[in-house]
């Protein structure tokens, strides 16, 4: 019924965009675009609003704790829900990720049903 | 899902090599006794990367190795190991695995790798340091700052607390449309006198076109040098004071400072003062012409990885074009000869060659595309010299040239064997111990240099040691022995020919299989290889001085120009690239030497092969007129005999079949257009046929 999902995935290895990307498109028609640093990120964010930010925890310079924290504190980003990715399961980023504001928190590997699954029902909870 | 599964390969590929460069980096700062910790923080990076990436596409075994090697990295960064040689020689080999486990399908049940046995070594490298003390709460760093930085982000900034390192926020603008070049221009200022920990965006700026970052470092230069190197237009800088608490300023529960707002708490007498803190201005880069839109637009998609086979497959369609464009030629050729279409006939030959320029430059935008500096290569060869080098106790310096000298993509993957090879060689046998090049004379590291050119439509890379040098009389001495020669021939070899010796099958002196390929292959296998790519390797050599290797190779093999000339009624291809001239052939000037047949063209003496005799057909030569073409490889000539030249034409080389690819003599097969096929002439290989014919004859002899 909606517009189609506008999705922004933030990672700074190509495979991992490569990934959300097919895993996106594939399971939920989403419409994808890709920054490979968070310095990117703030410079394609402003362009559009976005239905979903897919965000990698540890990328060189601007990570992605600081990008949430930064989009939390946005005027027009304060409510766009955003999944948080890291390379395992960090506890403590987990934490900081969640308090920061972040929807959802998934630990590498994981695949593209459970990915799928999160992006539902972080969708679903801030509709 | 494969098309991941690629993705995956080559980013995993490209973490590795810069892997390898870094590694080297890192053995020459250990050497200098300068281990640098940013470079340390690279290589824990790229493995870090790596280990994410292996466990989502399936590479269980390789995030596994990944795994163990961050842990053992991050014992370094942290100083609870010390960089040592040995933890080094640990690390290289995990490159190796990396490459191995990358080759092999991560599906097969059980690795040729011996996972288990680099793990097991990894747990037993590296003496221990205890642990550094967390002093991060002595300083004040608001919990807000903490709260965004990732695990590893911490880990540096306990780090450098720990060792006493001071920590400072600066503050910048950025304009959104010129982030990159800033960003670059910040890093490059703060790398020799600070550490940068992370970026944090604070919040839009101004018009909307700015973003302010607060930025923390460590250094242990003066706020005055730093003040200096890092400050200007719209920029401060804070320094963060030891000893505040940091309760003073928590804001934590809410998220909008990040840290804690000005004024600063005040410093302890023992503390350098902060730095006056500039007043903010403009942003320091004025706004060019390119919008914020096109910029990123553009940044997204800058490069892009293509499957070699792809391009393999657009190669072949520019060669149907060319047949097409022939086709439509030969059309136009017959119009020419109707009177009434003459007007037709000649606008025809316009398009048609508008067509063939265009068709040109599609050609050349192909190669260009396929085309990778043989950097990436070397950088490879530069960590088997480290390696080789330790083995044999050698010192020995690796000094690269030309390093972006570009050459196809194919034959780069086929090159790095031989090259590896050449390589050992030079250490194992041409670079002489350190004590022995001292009491030479000598300075007792060796120099192995590494240089790459481009000649013509030729590659040449040159391998060369300033090592103890081939005697000619030796190798003379173990071909008589292995009777590869007789004494008689021997005694009229000149020196160079002496030196070609080692190319002969069977000449190789190697006992033992090498440790590092595995293979323990000889000069000859080296020399076939690279003939199969089209190339001719050189040797020359010094006793007491060193020896020098030179390989010369086609730039490509994809597309190539060629003479096509009849024998027998058939029509061979003949790469232009090794063609120096064609001539009619006198068969009155022929005269027999040593059981070949020669010619003499301009005072030099040419070795000639006729081609309806080695192909065992009946010439066919129209009126008894034939054609010596001059075919030329590196630094060996010949001529060959055929019945006619059928003009020039660019080809698609095919791959012969299996069953026929053992054929010496032909590289390949070519679709001319009207079902026309013809065979490729192997240059380099017929070359060989000529010069070792003096052998070959001999061997028959002997039997």
């Amino acid at each position: 019924m909606d517009d189609v999902l506008r999705v922004l995935v933030v990672d700074d290895s190509s495979a991992m965009r490569a990934f959300v990307r097919a895993s996106l498109e594939t399971e939920l028609g989403a419409d994808v675009a890709e920054a490979k640093s968070g310095f990117e990120a703030l410079r394609v964010l402003p362009r559009e609003p976005w239905g979903l930010v897919v965000v990698d925890v540890n990328m060189p310079d601007i990570n992605g704790l600081e990008l949430v924290s930064f989009l939390r504190r946005s005027e027009v980003h304060r409510a766009t829900p955003v999944i948080l990715i890291s390379t395992e399961a960090s506890e403590v980023e987990r934490r900081r990720g969640l308090e920061l504001g972040a929807d959802a928190f998934l630990a590498k590997p994981f695949d593209t049903v459970s990915l799928a699954a999160t992006a539902r029902r972080v969708l679903g909870e801030t509709k | 899902m494969s098309e991941l599964r690629d993705e995956f390969l080559a980013e995993a590929q490209e973490i590795v090599e810069s892997l390898s460069r870094d590694l080297l980096l890192l053995d020459q700062a250990q050497k200098d006794n300068l281990p640098s910790q940013e470079l340390i923080n690279e290589v824990f990076r790229a493995v870090h990367t790596l280990k994410g990436i292996a466990g989502m596409f399936g590479y269980g075994r390789l995030g596994e190795v990944a795994h163990a090697l961050e842990d053992l990295l991050d014992d370094l960064r942290l100083g609870r190991k010390v960089l040592e040689t040995e933890l080094l020689d640990v690390l290289f080999e995990g490159v190796e695995v990396f490459q191995r486990l990358l080759a092999e399908s991560p599906d097969v049940e059980v690795s040729e790798v011996d996972v288990l046995g680099f793990l097991e070594e990894l747990t037993s490298v590296g003496a221990s340091r205890p642990p550094v003390e967390d002093e991060l709460s002595a300083y004040a760093i608001d919990t807000s700052v903490l709260a965004v930085l990732t695990e590893y982000e911490e880990h540096r900034l306990r780090t450098n607390v720990a060792k006493g390192v001071a920590l400072y926020r600066l503050k910048v603008r950025f304009s959104l449309t010129t982030i990159d070049t800033q960003l670059e221009d910040l890093k490059a200022r703060a790398k020799s006198i600070a550490e940068i920990i992370t970026y944090l965006p604070s919040s839009s700026g101004g018009d909307g076109d700015a973003i302010d970052l607060d930025v923390l470092l460590a250094s242990s230069a003066t706020p005055a040098t730093l003040e200096d190197v890092l400050g200007g237009e719209g920029a401060t800088l804070e320094r963060l004071s030891r000893g505040t608490s940091p309760a003073t300023s928590v804001r934590s529960t809410e998220h909008h400072a990040l840290v804690p707002p000005a004024p600063l708490p005040t410093p302890r007498p023992t503390s350098a003062p902060p730095a006056p803190p500039r007043a903010p201005s403009e942003p320091p880069v004025a706004r060019r012409e390119v919008t914020a839109d096109q910029l990123s637009l553009r940044s997204v998609a800058h490069t892009v990885r293509v499957d070699i086979r792809k391009l393999d497959h657009l190669m072949n369609v520019v060669g149907e074009l060319a047949i097409v464009r022939s086709a439509v030629m030969r059309l136009t050729e017959k119009l020419r000869g109707r009177p009434e279409l003459r007007q037709l006939a000649i606008d025809l030959h316009r398009i048609n060659r508008g067509f063939e320029r265009h068709l040109e430059e599609l050609q050349d935008g192909i190669l260009d595309v396929r085309m990778v500096p043989l950097g990436q290569t070397f950088d490879r060869l530069a960590r088997i010299v480290r390696q080789v080098a330790r083995e044999h106790d050698k010192e020995v310096q690796l000094v690269v040239t030309g390093a972006e000298t570009e050459i196809d993509k194919l034959i780069v993957e086929e090159l790095s064997d031989p090259l590896m090879h050449l390589i050992r060689n030079a250490i194992d046998h041409g670079i002489e111990l350190p004590k022995i090049r001292e009491s030479a004379g000598k300075p007792g590291t060796g120099t192995l240099v590494l240089n790459a050119y481009q000649k013509g439509n030729h590659v040449v890379i040159e391998i060369e040691d300033d090592g103890a040098g081939i005697n000619p009389q030796v190798l003379v001495e173990t071909a008589i022995r292995r009777g590869l020669v007789t004494e008689d021939v021997a005694a009229d070899m000149s020196r160079d020919e002496a030196l070609q010796l080692i190319f002969l099958p069977g000449f190789s002196t190697r006992t033992k299989a090498s440790d590092l390929s595995g293979r323990g292959v000889g000069m000859d296998v080296v020399k076939t290889n690279i003939g199969r790519l089209g190339g001719v390797i050189d040797v020359q050599s010094e006793v007491g001085a060193g020896t020098k290797l030179t390989i010369t190779l086609p730039v490509t093999l994809a597309i190539i120009s060629a003479l096509l000339v009849r024998v027998g009624g058939r029509e061979y291809a003949l790469p232009i690239t090794a063609v120096q001239e064609a001539i009619v052939f006198d068969p009155r000037r022929v005269r027999r030497v040593e059981g070949r047949e020669v010619v003499t063209l301009r005072g030099e003496t040419l070795t000639i092969l006729r081609l309806d005799e080695l192909f065992r057909t009946q010439s066919d030569a129209r009126g008894g007129r034939r054609y010596l073409v001059v075919v030329a490889v590196g630094q060996k000539r010949m001529g060959l005999v055929v019945d006619g030249l059928e003009g020039q034409q660019d080809i698609v080389i095919k791959a012969l079949g299996k069953s026929l690819s053992r054929v010496r003599g032909f590289s390949g097969a070519t679709d001319l257009g009207d079902q026309r096929v013809a065979l490729v002439l192997d240059a380099p290989g017929l070359l060989d046929e000529v010069h070792s014919s003096t052998e070959r004859t001999l061997g028959e002899g002997r039997r």
